[in-house]
């Protein structure tokens, strides 16, 4: 070193510059590769797809010939599915959460749980799919209906929520739960009207990010064997006698959207593959606006709380 | 208010009214209990969900063992469960799973962790605040979409330079799936880079270090039991990925290292004869349960080093 000239130093520096410069742009260019993939995937469906998209589309039921099938099955599905999920992961999930960040003992059981919880996240989704076929379809004999497919993507989706819930709660300073308790609340009342509340958005955030990965999984959905084509709409909700018959459409069959985009796919005809396009370029804007409602919320939330 | 409240209670003329307040204290107590144990009962849905996919997949598997024996399992060369002919090598729908995710982790990994790297060490914050939330964007894109870029897109390109390459094959399924895999690896990475200690930094720069030799020298290295829980999480992405390899690879059965040929992984077999109409507790039936404890068996002992490798390199500060 000391028999260098300044000269040497000063290329020797400009030398090691001039590989911050290179890997500036290499990562650039990988960030790109991202980037541009999805525009080109996107540009591609809009071209091949977005002539299919009209009123008739989202109103005809699939067909034999290409430019009058539809996706109106899939869609309404899609929606009864979604709802049985929601309505399911929703409670479980935060209620799951709750217990470990409020309630649970640090003790063996809550290790257990909380190992569970990361693990199921790394569960590929289609062995949810045979859990499903194993014990929604044939054991408990709610065969291949809506209920099946909502429960599974419930399951599914619990970690998504639990992970995402607990994180809100975490963020709620103590002094909080303090404040309450010291003005006589008991842990359920402090944890009701105070912790719930104000990890609200956090919650939000975790379950949108949950429908919308459940809305677009296909595997576990094929697994437990739906139909994939299906030119009817399920009963009505509450149209049948009630009790009983208020429920007829969870035992129903049904298609969802990922599963009529598949099944268009898998066709040899061109034209099958532009109602492929137009189901895909429906399925993307809709998780795509999903996804970006949740980073939205998080970013809101993360300007306006200050505790 | 409350001071009054107390003195009445303390006043043995209205004993009465001390009990009724106790009474309503007892009811409150057992609302807490009733509620915390439902909250617990939430939580154990998890375990409960975990114990079901073993006991699931061994039983059946089980069932399925009854048939076939575990060494025909094992070395079989043919997988050809639905013939009358039936061989049930697990081999050739493994060579498809690991091939494919071999071209998936070949990109996802080199570009996950240079848009990791360049994130947490170069990027300004105007391109890191639009970066991320685009990254995770892509990976909410639905499977079954890439599936059809893979086969639709990204085939009939790569058969303009190559034009011997067949409609179905691994090359095109495993490159998307390295592309959807991306926003995983690289988010678990910048997180983990991000982690690292800025005095670690600071030290760095102040033996005139530059930006790229402290990001691969002194931030790659300290954040490297992040690095391969990002590579697990990727590693296992691949393993289990479905739609793509079930639209674009094809899903015949093929003994094959050649990532320009078709062929079925374990998940596309699982779509295949989910997509027919096979009896409830027939042997193909059960085929689809042992391949899918293969693939929970693969995915585990995958998380299994992944853990090893993270407690060898874990770092304390």
């Amino acid at each position: 070193m000391a028999d260098m000239t300044v000269a040497e130093i000063r290329a020797l520096i400009t030398n090691h510059k001039r590989w911050d410069l290179i890997f500036a742009t290499v990562g650039v260019l990988a960030l790109m590769v991202g980037v541009l993939t999805f525009v080109a995937l996107f540009a591609g469906m809009v071209m091949d797809g977005a002539h299919r998209l009209s009123w008739d589309f989202f109103a005809n039921f699939p067909s034999r010939r290409a430019e009058n099938a539809g996706i109106l099955s899939a869609w309404v599905g899609s929606t009864l599915v979604m709802l049985v999920t929601a309505v399911t992961a929703i409670p479980v999930g935060v209620a799951g959460a709750v217990y470990l960040e409020e309630y649970a003992a640090k003790n063996w059981m809550t290790d257990i749980i909380e190992i569970n919880v990361t693990n199921l996240a790394g569960v590929p989704s289609i062995i949810y799919g045979l859990l499903a076929l194993g014990l929604f379809v044939y054991k408990f004999g709610f065969g291949q209906s809506i209920l099946s497919a909502g429960l599974t993507l419930a399951l599914l989706i619990l970690p998504v929520v639990i992970v995402a819930t607990r994180e809100a709660i975490r963020s709620i300073p103590g002094v909080i739960r303090e404040g309450a308790y010291a003005l006589g609340a008991t842990k359920w009342q402090t944890t009701a009207d105070h912790i719930l509340p104000y990890s609200l958005p956090g919650i939000l955030t975790g379950v949108i990010i949950g429908l919308a990965r459940a809305i677009g999984e296909t595997a576990p959905i094929i697994t437990i064997g739906a139909l994939t084509f299906i030119a009817f709409l399920p009963p009505a909700p509450f149209a049948g006698d009630p009790p009983a018959g208020a429920f007829d459409w969870l035992f129903a069959p049904f298609t969802v959207m990922p599963i009529q985009m598949f099944n268009w796919t898998s066709r040899p005809e061109a034209a099958f593959h532009q109602n492929a396009a137009a189901a895909g370029l429906v399925l993307v804007v809709m998780t795509l606006s999903m996804n970006a409602l949740a980073i939205y919320i998080r970013y809101r939330l993360r300007k306006n709380i200050k505790w | 208010m409350s001071s009054v409240a107390t003195i009445r209670t303390l006043n043995p003329l209205a004993d009465h009214t001390v009990s009724a307040r106790l009474a309503k204290k007892q009811t409150r107590h057992i609302r807490e209990q009733l509620i915390e144990g439902m909250l617990f009962l939430a939580a154990s849905v998890s375990v409960v969900v975990t114990i079901g996919i073993v006991l699931i997949l061994l039983t059946e598997s089980y069932q399925f063992f009854q048939h076939v024996s575990l060494v025909d399992f094992l070395t079989d060369k043919q997988w050809t469960p639905l013939f009358d002919d039936a061989h049930y090598g697990i081999m050739v729908l493994l060579s498809g799973t690991l091939v494919s995710s071999f071209v998936a982790l070949a990109v996802a990994i080199p570009l996950g962790t240079m848009i990791a790297i360049y994130l947490s060490e170069f990027a300004p914050f105007a391109v890191r605040e639009i970066a991320k939330p685009f990254l995770e964007l892509l990976g909410g894109v639905p499977t079954i979409v890439y599936g059809y870029f893979a086969l639709l897109y990204v085939t009939p390109a790569l058969q303009f330079f190559f034009p011997g390459l067949p409609g179905f094959n691994l090359l095109s399924a495993g490159l998307v799936m390295g592309i959807m895999i991306i926003p995983y690896i690289s988010s678990v990475s910048e997180d983990a880079m991000r982690a690292v200690p800025m005095a670690m930094r600071e030290g760095s720069y102040a033996m005139g270090a530059t930006r790229f030799q402290t990001a691969v020298r002194v931030v790659t290295p300290a954040a490297f039991s992040g690095l391969a829980a990002a590579y697990i999480l990727g590693i296992s992405r691949a393993v289990g990925e479905t739609m793509i390899v079930a639209v674009a690879a094809g899903m015949q059965p093929n003994l094959t290292w050649n990532p320009a040929e078709p062929a079925a992984t374990i998940t596309a077999y699982i779509v295949q004869v989910a997509l027919g109409d096979l009896p409830h507790g027939s042997i193909g039936y059960q085929t689809i349960f042992a391949a899918g404890l293969t693939l929970m068996l693969l995915t585990l002992f995958f998380n299994v080093v992944g853990h090893l490798m993270k407690r060898r390199f874990r770092q304390v500060y």
